[in-house]
Order: C-alpha cells, then sequence, then structure tokens
C-alpha cells in the first residue's frame, strides 16, 4: 500500500476498523461510540460496519465500563474501551490501577487483561479544568500498565494495531488537539517499533525530549532557533511504557545539553522522570542541568489567554534553549 | 433577599422567559466567537426547573450538572456576572477560571456546577450533615441529568440520605438525552422514582411542561427533606438543541425534535396564563421585552468586559497566604543563573 494523506482522527479510526476486521475478538465499548461516532468523531460508522454487539455504547458509568472491559479481556474478548475524557480517570483508576494493571501479577501469571483504554487529553478547546489535564503520569506511575502518546498520523495508526496485539492493558492516549492534524499513513511502515522513540529532527546543540502534542511546539520550536544556528534534536517519546531510554541517552551524549518538554503539570510528571533519567545516564555528559519546560502547576482554566499561558509554548522552548546553550535573556526576564 | 413571592405563576413565567433569553444570548455569544470554547449545554426546553427552585428558599444550596445555567438564573443570579463567566472574563463568578460548566456562587448556595458527570451529587450528603448537626434547617438539592442516574456515586449518595434521614433532595432533569444517547438506550427500565423509592427516598415524576405543577410538587418534596425525609425528582422535560454548541443532533429525527418542541415550558405557561385572565398579552409581552432588554445589556456586557490578567493563573490553587505554585519561567531563569554562578 501507498502512502496516504489523512487525518489523525481518520488514522485511528482505521486502525480500529483494520484490527476489527483482523481479529473478530476485538470490540469497542463505551459512551457515545456507536450511534454518535464517539465525541471527537474517532469511531463514526463503526457501528454500521461491525454491529451493536461488536461496536457497543454504554450508559455514563465509566467505572463498570472499565470493569467490564477487564472481564471481557479475562474471557477471550480484546476490548477497546473508550474514556471519552483522560480526565475521568479520577473515575476508573480503582478498575485500570488495582484490577486491569495486577491482575497478571496478583493471579501469579494465569491470566492477562489484554486491554486498550482508549483516551484523550489536553488543552486546547477550553474546555476548563477537567476536561484539559494530561495524566499520563497518573498511568505511568501503575506498574502493570503499557502507555502509548501518539504525536503523529502513522504513529496514531501503528500504535494502535500495536497495542491492540499486546498481551497487557494498554493506556493509549490521544490529543484532543491533534485530532484534525493531517499527515502521511503509510501502513506497511510504522516509524519505528513499538517502544522506540524516534528522532523526529536530528541536531547537535542540544536535546529536547517530547512527546504528543508538544512535539509540534518543539519542532517549531526547533525551527526557529536553527535560523540562529542553533540546531536542536528533537526526540518524540511515543511510548512512556516501555520507555526508551537508549535513544535518548545516545543523544544527550553526543548534544551533552537536555530539555524536557511536556504539556502536563511539572511536579511529580513525565518531565521529572525523563530528567531524571537523562541525568542518571548522561551525568558525565552534561554541560548544563537537565531542564524541565512543562504545564504550570494549576488546574487548566478556561479563558483562552490562561489556558495558553498556563503550557508551553513554541517561543516559552524556544526561548529556553537560547538561554540554556547560549545564554540570551528570555523575554520573561528583561521586565 | 426572598423568593417566597416567586411562586406567583407570572413570578414563574418571569424566571422561564430570563432563562431562555439568557440561553439564546448565551447561543449569540458562541456565534460570535465570544465565548471561552464550545462547551456550552443550553438549558433551553428545561426552563420549567424554575419551580423546582421557587419551593426552595433563602439559605438553601445546590449543586448542578454541566447544564446548569437556568438553575442558577432561577436561583438569582446576575446574568452579566453569568455571561462574563462563560465568556472567560475576569468580571465573571470565578474570574474567568471555570467558564459555563463551572460557575458557582457561595452567596446565593451555588455550591458548584461541575463537568463531571454525578460529580456534584454527593456533596448535597455533606451539605445535608453540616445542616442537620447545626439545627439549621436547611436543605440542599442536587441537579443532575438523566445521564447521571446510571452513575453508582448517586445510589451511594441516595443511601447515605435515607440512612442519616438528611435534608436533601435528588433532581434529575430528564431531557430525554445523554448526549447522543436517548434515555431509553441508557437504562434498563425507566422508572427512575421507583429506584428512589427503593433506597427510602421519596420520589416523584413531574411532567415538565406545566411549571406550576412541577412548582406544586416539588414544594412537597422540598419540605419533607426539611423536615428530615430526602426525596427525588425526576423532571421530565425535552433537550431542544444538541448536547453542546457543535452538536446537530443527527440521531434523531425532525419528527422527534418537532414533538419534542411543542412541548415548550415557556410558551404552555405564556397560553395559560392569558387563557385564565392573570395576565394580558400586553403585559406578557411587557414582561419579554423587559427581558430581552436585560440579557441583551449582560450579553454585551460580557463582550465589553476585560479579560483576566496572565498573572491571577497562580491564584486560588491554595488558600488565602498560602505559597503560590512556582511558574515555570521564574524556575527555568533561576536554575539556568545559579549553574551559571
Ligand atoms: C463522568 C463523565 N462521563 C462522561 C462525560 C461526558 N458527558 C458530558 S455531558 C454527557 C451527557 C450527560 O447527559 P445528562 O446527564 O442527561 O445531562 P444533559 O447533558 O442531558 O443535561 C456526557 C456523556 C462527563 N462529562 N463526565
Ligand atoms: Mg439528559
Amino acid at each position: 500500500m501507498t502512502a496516504i494523506e489523512t487525518t489523525y482522527r481518520d488514522a485511528l479510526r482505521e486502525a480500529l476498523a483494520d484490527a476489527m476486521r483482523a481479529d473478530e475478538c476485538v470490540v469497542i465499548m463505551g459512551e457515545e461510540v456507536g450511534l454518535y461516532g464517539g465525541a471527537y468523531g474517532v469511531t463514526k460508522n463503526l457501528i454500521a460496519d461491525f454491529g451493536a454487539n461488536r461496536v457497543i455504547d454504554t450508559p455514563i458509568s465509566e467505572p463498570a465500563i472499565i470493569g467490564a472491559a477487564v472481564g471481557a479481556a479475562m474471557s477471550g474478548l480484546r476490548p477497546v474501551a473508550e474514556l471519552m475524557y483522560v480526565d475521568f480517570a479520577g473515575m476508573v483508576m480503582d478498575q485500570l490501577a488495582n484490577q486491569a494493571a495486577k491482575i497478571r501479577y496478583m493471579f501469579g501469571g494465569q491470566i492477562g487483561v489484554p486491554m486498550v483504554l482508549r483516551t484523550q487529553g489536553g488543552t486546547g478547546r477550553s474546555a476548563a479544568a477537567q476536561h484539559s489535564q494530561s495524566l499520563e503520569a497518573w498511568m505511568v506511575h501503575t506498574p502493570g500498565l503499557r502507555v502509548a502518546m501518539p504525536a503523529t498520523v502513522n504513529d496514531a495508526y501503528h500504535l494502535l494495531r500495536h497495542a491492540l496485539t499486546l498481551p497487557d492493558p494498554v493506556v493509549f492516549i490521544e490529543h484532543k488537539g491533534l485530532y484534525t492534524r493531517k499527515g502521511t499513513l503509510d501502513k506497511d511502515a510504522p516509524d519505528a517499533d513499538w517502544g522506540r522513540a524516534v528522532v523526529r529532527r536530528p541536531g547537535k546543540d542540544l536535546t529536547i525530549v517530547t512527546y504528543s502534542r508538544m512535539l509540534f511546539e518543539t519542532l517549531a520550536a526547533a525551527e526557529t532557533l536553527a535560523a540562529s544556528g542553533l540546531e536542536a534534536e528533537v526526540i518524540d517519546l511515543r511510548c512512556l511504557n516501555p520507555m526508551d531510554e537508549e535513544t535518548m541517552t545516545a543523544s544527550v551524549r553526543r548534544t551533552g545539553r537536555a530539555m524536557v518538554v511536556t504539556e502536563a503539570v511539572m511536579t511529580g510528571g513525565l518531565s521529572a522522570e525523563l530528567a531524571a533519567r537523562i541525568q542518571e545516564s548522561c551525568f558525565d555528559f552534561l554541560e548544563e542541568p537537565v531542564v524541565r519546560v512543562a504545564g504550570e502547576d494549576i488546574p487548566i482554566p478556561v479563558s483562552p489567554a490562561l489556558e495558553r499561558g498556563s503550557i508551553p509554548s513554541a517561543q516559552l522552548i524556544a526561548e529556553t534553549a537560547d538561554l540554556l546553550v547560549r545564554r540570551r535573556t528570555p523575554s520573561w526576564a528583561t521586565a | 433577599m426572598s423568593f417566597g413571592d416567586n411562586q406567583g405563576p407570572l413570578r414563574l413565567y418571569t424566571t422561564m422567559r430570563r432563562i431562555r433569553s439568557f440561553e439564546e444570548r448565551v447561543g449569540e455569544l458562541f456565534v460570535r466567537g465570544e465565548s471561552a470554547g464550545s462547551m456550552l449545554h443550553l438549558s433551553i426546553g428545561e426552563e420549567s426547573v424554575a419551580g423546582v427552585c421557587a419551593a426552595m428558599t433563602e439559605g438553601d444550596t445546590f449543586t448542578t450538572h454541566h447544564r446548569g445555567h437556568g438553575i442558577f438564573i432561577a436561583r438569582g443570579a446576575d446574568p452579566k456576572r453569568m455571561m462574563s463567566e462563560i465568556a472567560g472574563k475576569a468580571d465573571g463568578y470565578c474570574h474567568g477560571k471555570g467558564g459555563s460548566m463551572h460557575i458557582a456562587d457561595m452567596g446565593l448556595g451555588h455550591l458548584g456546577a461541575n463537568a463531571i458527570v454525578g460529580g456534584g451529587i454527593p456533596h448535597i450528603i455533606g451539605a445535608g450533615l453540616a445542616y442537620r448537626n447545626r439545627g439549621e434547617g436547611r436543605v440542599s438539592v442536587a441537579f443532575f441529568g438523566d445521564g447521571a442516574m446510571q452513575q453508582g456515586i448517586l445510589y451511594e449518595s441516595m443511601n447515605m440520605a435515607a440512612l442519616w434521614k438528611l435534608p436533601v433532595v435528588f433532581c434529575c432533569i430528564n431531557n430525554q438525552y445523554g448526549m447522543g444517547t436517548r434515555v431509553d438506550r441508557s437504562a434498563g427500565r425507566l422508572a427512575f422514582d421507583e429506584r428512589a423509592r427503593a433506597f427510602g427516598l421519596d420520589g416523584v415524576v413531574v411532567d415538565g411542561l406545566d411549571v406550576e405543577a412541577v412548582n406544586a410538587a416539588a414544594a412537597g418534596i422540598v419540605d419533607g427533606a426539611r423536615n428530615g425525609r430526602p426525596g427525588f425528582i425526576s423532571l421530565e422535560v425535552f433537550r431542544f438543541f444538541g448536547h453542546a454548541r457543535m452538536d446537530k443532533s443527527p440521531y434523531r429525527s425532525e419528527e422527534e425534535e418537532k414533538a419534542g418542541r411543542a412541548k415548550d415550558p415557556v410558551l404552555f405557561t405564556r397560553g395559560s396564563l392569558a387563557a385564565r385572565g392573570i395576565a394580558d398579552a400586553a403585559t406578557l409581552d411587557g414582561i419579554d421585552a423587559d427581558v430581552a432588554a436585560e440579557m441583551d445589556a449582560a450579553l454585551e456586557h460580557a463582550v465589553k468586559a476585560a479579560p483576566p490578567a496572565l498573572d491571577i493563573m497562580f491564584d486560588d490553587v491554595y488558600g488565602p497566604g498560602e505559597p503560590r505554585p512556582t511558574p515555570v519561567r521564574s524556575r527555568i531563569a533561576d536554575i539556568l543563573s545559579e549553574a551559571r554562578a
């Protein structure tokens, strides 16, 4: 098959449809996944193609949706349970963290829970404090869960297809700001293997590690920096568990400087985890501290200006890199 | 402020007209690109909730779901501050931090609108405990949609209310839909009042077409709650428009929409007031015109109001006098200047 131009949303739908065609055990369940076609349109028309026994509209009962997916996964189905917003993780963390994540281990390896929890997070729609968060740290802090966060169209397809072959529960976190983004999908050519990071832009002066929508802010920042002669290497992590330390380490050992960019709040999050790993594995190669650029440690405000101001922008990323590498005073420090 | 005289039919009509008029302006705010986002849930068709609100009294408190504008208007909201909040402006009820789905005002007993389906329901249990322990005679009401009827937390809360005989009321606004899911596709059995009664609550289902009938039924339930008999009301209405501003309701037929919109509580009451000679057409037109002018002013106010200053994003994460979160920019500047030193 040749590569086609499509959207992140359509690539996800293709992945679901192809997986359902390839494996009869795959079922989708969640709120508004059938008739409505998904809150963000990802499952549009799948109920027409696969029927109501495989595309299951549920009541608004999140703990039972995820719990039912756990039971289905233990009983020979391969459920894709949709949690409409990652923010609703607050309601389902028991089924996810105490049940799905631990069943294989607690029961001595007798049975696994091969399910995918599809959800989406992030800012960009003035959806306010309970519909805009980036909660991947909650998932990554739970041994037993795999976690993927695709940024590109090709990854949206391939990571979801691969997630549907794994023996364990996968939390698949999309970004609401990426659904209409266009890109190239080549069904025969994943960007890399599951669990491997990808260097999205090579550079010699510093390494910036990121994932999900922040990839594009970071690439925009790298573009700006390049115009003034600073070459940033941009790494897209793609999977948070498993985590590809090798790619990060190799890059930072070469560049000697590292930044981590996340949309999620800074404290206790992935930015801390990544910075710690880089520091541990690259200590002797680092010329500067590993710097985190992350969301402010606040709930997401509804006002568009405050919302935008609370998460990293391309400008903040570029100015931080400039400060780190060339000691240029950033605009916010001049006031 | 007293809500006692709200109970007159003309007052109920005026409140309902104010709700509709306000919601129409919210739609306009969105079309003009002045709203904070598109997650705006209009309560057009559900205005007879005014009958429940009028059965509450000063000092009573409430929580709402995401479709809560109408409820708060009926409990005395200032439309200007509400519209400003929906536009994400500094002089809104929550300084532009909460938005349409998170309006609150402790002064008027609004313990908070919630964007988690079912999220606000258990709060009335705690409020009820406080009022009971202090012997205050206040009632707390949770308003939520039919979608929340399938959330477990509702039943945990109902059981506590009955167990502890709390002064609380559960009010389901059954507008027949949760997003694109009609209520008969989300519940195995539709008699919601039976569920409440099974827990030991008083439970009624009322047709939301007639706000006066709603008010009479609600008065009984709210009085019961005040006397230690918690209750449940299911208000049967129809969601006239899409779930939120982007939803064009492709999942339901035009006939269904037409039939649903024919059950218009505002027009019904208008007709009933005229037919009974309570108010003539000129009086009702006068009310409508005053309300329209009030809500036009609210809309223009919100459009012109100033956005919040960027720095307030760090306020109110914690209480007054407590350390604020460190802004990312300050942290970066500090780290890198120390590293150089
Ligand atoms: C816990 C949770 N699950 C799902 C949603 C997404 N959602 C928002 S409103 C809604 C439908 C709610 O229907 P209902 O309770 O009947 O209220 P209505 O919108 O009809 O007023 C859904 C599914 C949410 N906000 N919170
Ligand atoms: Mg509803």
